[in-house]
């Protein structure tokens, strides 16, 4: 039995149903990712997990032991709020002690667990301080003392990183995950940011609409998102998708693409393709990351299966390790991503390489992976 | 982010029994007395007056009602349409001249005012005083034999007189000076506040647009102040019907009659005179009027906070 | 800066228009401080120079006799005191007043917002309003449940009168100031396991002394300078200091003595006066926050 359960969890306010039936699992020691865009419950989810909102239906346990109707004090689990929460008229210290306190611990033994906890931050220096005297980074680690101190069985974190400026909150981002490798600590963490959530999880649950549409480890989620969403929502770049259809006439057998001002371009059904051979006429959404369309050069040596195809070059974005370049198919705009040295000009038609071992295709009315 | 009830709702379910029970309602248990005491002390109470004005209750209460019997009796009062006249003029006088002075101080003082910090609480001063207190102070100012018209003889102009407290004609218009004196100071500081919040860019395009001082004012601050206008207004009306040490302290409602407002009126028909069922019936006269003033205004407030 | 000071542009304005300015202010000015001015200076005049002087004057020989007058010896009603017991009446009624009052308002704007539940806004609603009701509509049936719990006539009556109008400021006072706090400062006390009572005195609380002050002046100047409540349910020996100085200044046997009155006037003006001099700040935030329902 898994360390974290949650089964047909449901939650409504009022007639508006919130989540709709959650089934989530997290072994002891794993860090689970909640993704999804705003409004998509997660932070309920995460809410749910903590006591601090009821649910409608399902359970939830904790190491076997349901705990729906216990006191969020009650469940053993420690949180890090989005905002922090810091107690503004308390010290670092007293913050960090504040759980203990209302527990009954003793102040010696409460001392010295803040000590140890502030050294593993590195904010001993810190102690006395208010939290009001702090940096965004430093009330961050502050907020993350108070949730380490109770040596708690589960973390959540609600956006722990969202107020902070973009270079900060990459090494915070290194620093949660250093801190789960050390202590092992089970983690639930909430964030709409889908760089955050391949980088720091073991588990990936995204939300979409208060549903679940996938979980899996980074690598599954990113690599075959199982719907249009997800793998629309994960990446970035984002995926391309792209409209096309199955054709078999003449000498243009393949996937075809409608291109900006020519003929279709066809693509083989190598690679990830070969699950639609045989179908001709059928419409398709063929999904392939950035990554996958190359210069020529460029292209994954590995790979069993890549398709040289000539486009023409719309936009040409050059981003410093690489240069995204922009041509049209399927009516769309689909983003390559070429070295930085690849030389190319904008108005120009040139070969662009299709790793298709790394394609997805989707099937357009139900958005589901084929 | 996409917490759907920002409130924070715990409700630890029965199960962890008798004390979470307790643990759940005591938000609820911590309110119910000062809820209760208001139900009781102000809705429950109000209930009982309008009882009262349907009933002939003079000296002390009577149960029996008696229909719009002592709303007749008020209304053919020839002191309760004194009363109700008064409050129009020294309400509508008060509230206007409370705001104009208000608004004219407060733009005055909002043109980088050296010394503002020392001038602002010297305007405002007076609302935190009783006004039995400057009442006392007024009545010997506006006395003809002793203060501002003697003043004026003493240095020679024989011709000065100022005999409003004692002339039954003027002696509301006293009320209605002293009664800006005091409030007039609180309404530059709404104003003060609303002109600081205006965005200065606004005001900065405006003057490149090639406004002038008093075309800015015009077109662009005092329409912008229009929610303070609303709030000044509610404020100062409903002040204006509560109004009742003012009169005490200065004219006692008299002379004669002649300054009775309906707050006077309410509490001499019922404590001096014996006519609880007519002081019953103009205290919910008087009820009726804030409430078509504050209810609207207290419902848009509310609801606004909603969405 | 100020927005609209942006307004004498950027050249700056003339020198007159500045000199205009001053003068009204300052014109203003004089016309706030003169009732006060008078009632200074009377005070500290012998009648006879009351007579005789001018009233702008300042006074030949200063004298702190009015005052000790007032304050021990000068004729409320039948008895001649002064209006020190009277002094003590009011001590004794605002001090409880103002803290039940302020104590069962905070408590209030922290349930009303960190612990809402369906109807919480009919709640408060209904106690916004009992803000602004005529107090008329309430002195009949006031008087009567005074004499019914055997406090008519008495100090605890009026605290008890005090404390029940005060609730609906105090109430809206803490709620707007809590609406601002943090929700997540509550959840991560629950979470710390903090319980009800816990979060409002250590969380809470320690941070509330802005609103504290603000209420507590607001609630002080409102209970100290309150007349029609006093008048209504006490008499005699009992009254607050408002309704003594009332019934001092129109006692009508014997010589006006215009000099005490002012002096009593002065000493009924002063702890209000002081609370204003010291924290006129917060005293005008109160007054806002009644006024413009945030």
């Amino acid at each position: 039995m898994a360390f974290l359960e949650i089964t047909g969890l449901r939650k409504r306010f009022g007639a508006l149903e919130i989540l709709k039936g959650i089934d989530l699992t997290l072994d002891r020691g794993g860090f689970l990712v909640l993704v999804g865009p705003s409004g998509c419950g997660k932070s309920t989810l995460l809410s749910t997990i903590a006591g601090l909102e009821t649910i409608s239906e399902g359970t939830i346990s904790i190491a076997g032991e349901v705990v729906n109707d216990r006191h969020p004090s009650k469940r053993d689990i420690a949180m890090v709020f989005q905002s922090y929460a810091l107690y503004p008229n308390m010290s670092v210290a007293q913050n960090i002690a504040f759980g203990l306190e209302m527990r009954g611990v003793p102040k010696p033994e409460r001392d010295k667990a803040v000590a140890e906890v502030a050294k593993m931050l590195q904010i001993e220096h810190l102690l006395n301080r208010k939290p009001g005297q702090l940096s965004g980074g430093q009330r961050q680690r502050v907020a993350m003392g108070r949730a380490l101190v109770r040596n708690p069985r589960v973390f959540l974190f609600d956006e722990p990183l969202s107020n902070l400026d973009a270079k900060l909150r990459v090494d915070m981002r290194t620093e949660i995950k250093r801190l789960h490798q050390k202590t092992g600590a089970t983690i639930v963490y909430v964030t709409h940011d889908q760089i955050e959530a391949m980088t720091l999880a073991t588990k990936i649950a995204v939300l979409k609409d208060g549903e679940l549409q996938q979980v899996g480890t980074p690598s599954e989620i990113y690599n075959r998102p199982a719907n249009l969403f997800v793998a629309d929502f994960m990446g970035s770049p984002a995926m391309n998708l792209i409209s096309a259809k199955v054709v078999n006439g003449g000498n243009s057998k393949g996937l075809s693409l409608s291109r900006h001002g020519g003929e279709p371009i066809v693509l083989p059904l190598s690679g990830a393709l070969g699950v639609i051979a045989g179908q001709e006429g059928r419409e398709v959404i063929l999904g392939v990351r950035p990554e996958a369309i190359t210069d020529p050069d460029g292209a994954d040596r590995g790979a069993t299966a890549v398709e040289m195809l000539n486009c023409f070059v719309d936009v040409v974005e050059p981003a410093g390790a690489d240069t995204y370049v922009v041509t049209t198919l399927g009516g769309k705009e689909v983003v390559a991503r070429m070295r930085a040295d690849a030389s190319i000009q904008p108005g120009q038609t040139t070969p662009f390489a299709f790793n298709l071992d790394k394609a997805v295709l989707f099937d357009p009315s139900t958005g589901q992976r084929l | 982010m996409s917490m759907i009830a920002t409130p924070v709702e715990v409700h630890p379910r029965p199960k962890e029994g008798t004390m979470m029970r307790l643990q759940a309602a005591l938000p609820k248990l911590v309110l119910a007395p000062s809820f209760a005491a208001i139900l009781v002390f102000v809705y429950g109470f109000i209930l009982f007056t309008i009882y009262l004005s349907f009933t002939r209750s003079r000296l002390l209460p009577v149960y029996e009602l008696a229909g719009f019997d002592a709303y007749q009796r008020l209304w053919s009062q020839p002191n309760w349409w004194v009363a109700i006249t008064n409050l129009g003029i020294f309400g509508g006088l008060y509230i206007g001249v409370c705001i104009a002075l208000g608004l004219f101080l407060a733009i005055l003082l909002d043109q980088k005012i050296r010394g503002e910090g020392v001038l602002r609480p010297i305007y405002l001063y007076p609302m935190a005083l009783s006004f039995i207190v400057t009442g006392t102070a007024w009545k010997w100012f506006l006395n003809p034999g002793l203060g501002l018209e003697k003043t004026m003889h003493d240095w020679g102009y024989a011709w000065f007189k100022l005999d409003w407290l004692v002339n039954p004609d003027m002696a509301i218009y006293t009320v209605v000076i002293a009664g800006v004196w005091q409030a007039s100071g609180f309404c530059m500081a709404m104003f003060l506040a609303g002109l600081r919040g205006i965005d200065g860019e606004i005001l900065k395009a405006a003057q490149i647009d090639g406004a002038s001082t008093i075309a800015l004012y015009r077109r662009i601050v005092i329409p912008m102040l229009r929610p303070v206008f609303l709030s000044a207004f509610i404020v100062l009306a409903h002040m204006a019907i509560k109004s009742y040490d003012l009169v005490i302290a200065l004219t006692g409602g008299g002379p004669g009659n002649a300054t009775e407002l309906p707050s006077t009126f309410m509490y001499s028909y019922t404590f001096t005179r014996n006519q609880m069922a007519v002081g019953a019936a103009s205290a919910v006269i008087m009820l009726m009027t804030i409430c078509a003033i504050i209810v609207p205004y207290l419902y848009s407030e509310l609801r606004e906070k909603n969405s | 800066m100020s927005a609209v000071a942006a307004s004498s542009g950027p050249a700056g304005s003339s020198i007159t228009t500045k000199v205009v300015i001053y003068g009204l202010l300052a014109l203003f000015a004089v016309f706030y401080l003169l009732p006060l001015f008078v009632m200074v200076i009377t005070s500290f005049k012998t009648l006879d120079e009351i007579r005789e002087g001018n009233m702008l004057a300042l006074p030949h020989n200063p004298t702190v006799e009015p005052w000790l007058a007032a304050w021990g010896s000068a004729c409320v009603g039948l008895t001649c005191a002064g209006i020190k017991g009277y002094f003590w009446n009011s001590i004794s009624m605002v001090v409880p007043a103002v803290a039940i009052s302020t104590l069962l308002g905070a408590l209030n704007g922290y349930v009303l917002t960190k612990w809402r539940f369906p109807g919480h806004k009919w709640v408060f609603g209904l106690m916004l309003f009992a803000c602004f009701i005529p107090f008329q509509t309430v002195l009949i049936p006031m008087a009567r449940i005074l004499g019914l719990i055997g406090l008519a006539d008495s100090i605890p009556g009026l605290v008890l009168v005090h404390v029940v109008y005060g609730l609906g400021f105090t109430t809206l006072f803490f709620r707007n100031y809590y609406e601002a706090f943090p929700n997540e400062l509550i959840r991560a006390a629950q979470m710390d396991g903090a319980s009800f009572f816990q979060i409002f005195r250590r969380i809470l609380l320690p941070s509330s002394g802005p609103i504290i002050v603000v209420t507590v002046i607001f609630q002080f100047t409102n209970v100290w300078n309150d007349f029609l409540f006093g008048a209504s349910f006490t008499s005699g020996a009992n009254a607050p200091m408002t309704v003594a100085l009332n019934n001092l200044v129109n006692t009508s046997t014997g010589v006006r003595e215009y000099n005490v009155h002012m002096a009593a006037a002065m000493i009924a003006a002063l702890p209000t006066l002081i609370v204003y001099v010291l924290a006129g700040r917060y005293f005008v935030r109160g007054l806002m926050a009644g006024a413009v329902k945030g």
